[in-house]
């Protein structure tokens, strides 16, 4: 009897006490299940062997080591909402839910609860405006600025000139999906092209219609907004009508192997955005060789390390890792609180400096986050998908997006979800 | 004006082929349901787990090679070998036999003369356990389907419809494949439904467990039989879709398809599922062509279930199903 109330007692002390109260304890919301696994995974494995890398090779930040806790939401918003229910007690010091839709609920309670947002590259946009969305931060690049981005290397491959030019925006019918809209509506304002929208409802295996209406228009570029299914699914039927590969531009969630690779030689030059640079050949992924792949100590099987996905969640942990350096400095103590890290976070100066030092030369854009400008500077890159090679390469340099527009529409935005919420704006 | 008719046209043409794929998978729920009185939750998980396999069989992928690894401290991952289509498809095939006979010796024998709902219960059971014993075996990520199927569009199609109509029509060579693989299958799964000894047993079963039993017909064998032939289907569905998306999760999602088609025309009927389907595909497309400009497009998650929703006020057993006589 007495051992029984013994293992009672020390379960319920093992479910009771938080995970690890003394460590950097950081959740991952993340789907290796469901439809849309095949993006979540190589994210996921990415996220997690980079926090591995600092905790092998450097034992953690500031001596500090590393949790990260993954909660499977197989890219359900109330899984979501669960997972952040679950873990935020555990002294979550930032979520990233990799998810537009679970970020739109997290939002005003994270904000409530005082634990920051990162949603990189993704929704919700306007929480750009650090002045009205105190702890979200959606740098390097948001949606806005990746339709801006899209439309700036179409003029560039019109001299400046896109005027009468038809573009259509393929779409996942989602809060996702309609970010770009109302950018996209402007830029045509602007630059008198003709937009046409096409949605297509999840998961997108079934896209017939939306394709035959796209052969018909004739659109002279297609820019899309997927995910999953969707993406490689609108490949194969762009592939079907012939439409020009390097005229089908995706955004940055639209661009990975899993997208192209259905599609076989009849995906080849097709377009979309990145935020970050690719491949592994960086001092970095040397030591993430040496001290996780080889360790045995990957999240995965390995067999995502350099994918476009997988080196987006390396990126996304990297800026993540470097906030919370950041916040111990500004602080003085290594065993941050939440509060601490949202002051990190919208600290973070990433120069190419620090990127060299850190091991990834020339990756990503250097930028600086205020607390007005939690976007960051809306710099992203053209990748292009060679079949023969089965690579993506950079095609672009640096192209940065229209921000006298976008800062306007974030305006506009923030400030309508400031009275709706009765928002007292910050750092005035 | 005409240029619309004949996009209407060429719209209504790629809805019929589309209804062949979704009546493809609904052809596996009707198999089952008619044979069993079971509506098997499974099916379209069941088609993902035959894609899976036939590309992994294909690839010389090694199952398990994940957990094999994990556990072993190895790193294995293929045999090395590339296998010719057709010998993939036979040991895909062999495999969802294999299937059948493990979902009978370790579920349906012990749901004897269970109510259906019971049944039912079992099989999202199932479904769940062979969505995550898939990935386990092969992988979640997104895999290539090339088994020499041709894609793209008819060129002769076009050309000829553009020397006719001045409006050259599109339609997939892939469709049109799957069109006729499911008519040689609604040909072949009725003939055998209705003539042969084992078809009429599957319907005796189907009417009454005990009676059947009774006459001396093994169920356990006929459940062996029609989860087998709902496997085939399910290969042969999980073929033509894999090879427009490659062969990822989603297609297990397909099944949300079928659903409508099956309220269409009947849970118990081949042929029914195969207008049902066409009812479906068509229908869809020409209401998005129509009406989707209008109403913001994507209608055809729903415009599918709102159809089938229809023929249920007015014909709830489908548009061929057998018509319930409840006697009290």
């Amino acid at each position: 009897m007495k051992f029984k109330k013994m293992i009672f007692a020390m379960l319920i002390a093992g479910f009771a006490a938080p995970a690890a109260m003394a460590d950097l304890f950081v959740p991952w919301l993340a789907y290796r299940t469901g439809p849309y696994s095949p993006g979540g995974i190589p994210v996921a494995d990415g996220f997690s062997d980079y926090m591995t890398l600092l905790n092998e090779r450097d034992g953690g930040i500031g001596g500090e080591m590393i949790v990260v806790e993954e909660c499977e939401t197989a890219y359900n918003t109330q899984k979501g909402v669960e997972c952040y229910e679950a873990t935020k007690g555990k002294g979550a010091l930032v979520y990233s839910p990799l998810s537009t839709g679970i970020t739109y609920q997290l939002i005003p309670k994270a904000t409530a609860d005082g634990i920051p947002i990162h949603s990189m590259g993704y929704g919700r946009t306007a929480a750009a405006d650090g002045t009205v969305f105190s702890h979200v931060f959606n740098f390097p690049a948001h949606y806005w600025d990746g339709a801006s981005i899209a439309v700036n290397h179409i003029l560039d491959l019109n001299e400046g000139d896109i005027k009468g030019k038809k573009i259509v925006l393929v779409y996942h019918n989602s809060a996702y999906g309609k970010e770009p809209i109302a950018t996209l509506e402007l830029l045509a304002d602007k630059y008198e092209y003709e937009l046409m929208l096409v949605p297509v409802d999840h998961p997108g295996q079934e896209q017939k219609a939306q394709w035959l209406q796209i052969r018909r228009e004739k659109p002279d570029y297609i820019l899309m907004w997927g995910w999953g299914v969707m993406n490689s699914v609108a490949i194969n039927e762009a592939a079907n009508i012939r439409f020009p590969m390097e005229n089908f531009i995706g955004v940055w969630w639209s661009g990975s192997e899993a997208d192209v690779l259905p599609a076989a030689d009849r995906s080849n030059g097709y377009k979309a955005l990145a935020i970050n640079r690719l491949g592994v050949d960086y001092p970095a992924m040397d030591d993430m060789k040496k001290y996780v792949l080889d360790a045995g100590l990957a999240a995965g099987n390995g067999d995502q390390v350099g994918t476009v996905l997988y080196m987006r969640g390396v990126y996304g942990a990297l800026l993540i890792t470097e906030a919370i350096r950041v916040a111990q400095k500004m602080h003085g103590v290594t065993d941050i609180t939440p509060e601490m890290m949202r002051d990190g976070l919208e600290n973070l100066v990433i120069t190419e400096e620090l990127m060299t030092e850190l091991g990834f030369p020339n990756f990503g854009p250097s930028f600086a986050v205020t607390c007005e400008n939690h976007g960051g500077e809306g710099i992203g890159y053209v990748q292009q998908w060679n079949a023969k090679d089965q690579e993506w390469t950079i095609i672009s340099e640096a192209i940065q997006s229209e921000k006298e527009i976008i800062d306007k529409q974030i305006a506009d935005a923030s400030a309508a979800y400031a009275e709706e919420n009765n928002i007292q704006r910050r750092c005035l | 004006m005409l240029e619309q008719l004949l996009f209407g046209i060429e719209v209504a043409l790629n809805g019929l082929m589309t209804g062949v794929l979704y009546a493809l998978v609904a052809l596996g729920f009707v198999l089952i349901f008619k044979a069993s009185g079971v509506f098997n939750y499974a099916q379209g998980v069941m088609a993902l787990f035959a894609a899976l396999t036939l590309v992994g069989f294909q690839n010389g992928q090694i199952p398990f090679a994940h957990l094999i690894n994990a556990v072993l401290g190895t790193n294995v991952h293929h045999f090395g070998w590339h296998l010719p289509a057709l010998l993939s498809v036979v040991m895909a095939l062999a495999s969802m036999v294999l299937l059948a006979v493990i979902v009978e010796r370790l579920m349906l024998k012990y749901l004897i003369n269970q109510e259906p709902v019971i049944l039912f219960m079992a099989t999202i059971g199932l479904a769940y356990f062979l969505e995550g014993f898939g990935d386990m075996m092969w992988g979640s990520e997104v895999k290539k389907l090339d088994i020499g199927l041709p894609v793209g569009p008819s060129d002769s199609i076009e050309s000829f419809t553009y020397d006719l109509f001045g409006y050259g029509f599109f339609i997939d060579r892939l469709d049109i494949v799957a069109a006729i693989v499911a008519a040689l299958l609604v040909v072949t799964l009725t003939v055998f439904s209705q003539y042969s000894k084992i078809g009429r047993a599957l319907r005796a079963v189907a009417d009454d467990h005990q009676a059947a039993l009774s006459v001396g017909i093994s169920l356990r064998f006929i459940w062996v039989v029609v989860w087998s032939i709902a496997g085939f289907v399910a290969l042969v569905a999980g073929i033509m879709w894999g090879a427009k998306s490659g062969v990822q999760f989603s297609l297990s999602l397909i099944a949300l398809k079928a659903l409508p088609v099956l309220m269409l025309g009947g849970f118990t009927s081949i042929p029914g599922a195969i207008v049902g389907g066409l009812i479906i595909g068509v229908g869809e497309k020409l209401f998005d062509f129509l009406l989707g400009p209008i109403i913001g497009g994507a209608t055809e998650n729903w415009f599918a279930y709102v159809l089938a929703l229809l023929f249920l006020v007015f014909r709830p057993q489908g548009l061929f199903g057998e018509r319930i006589i409840e006697r009290v």
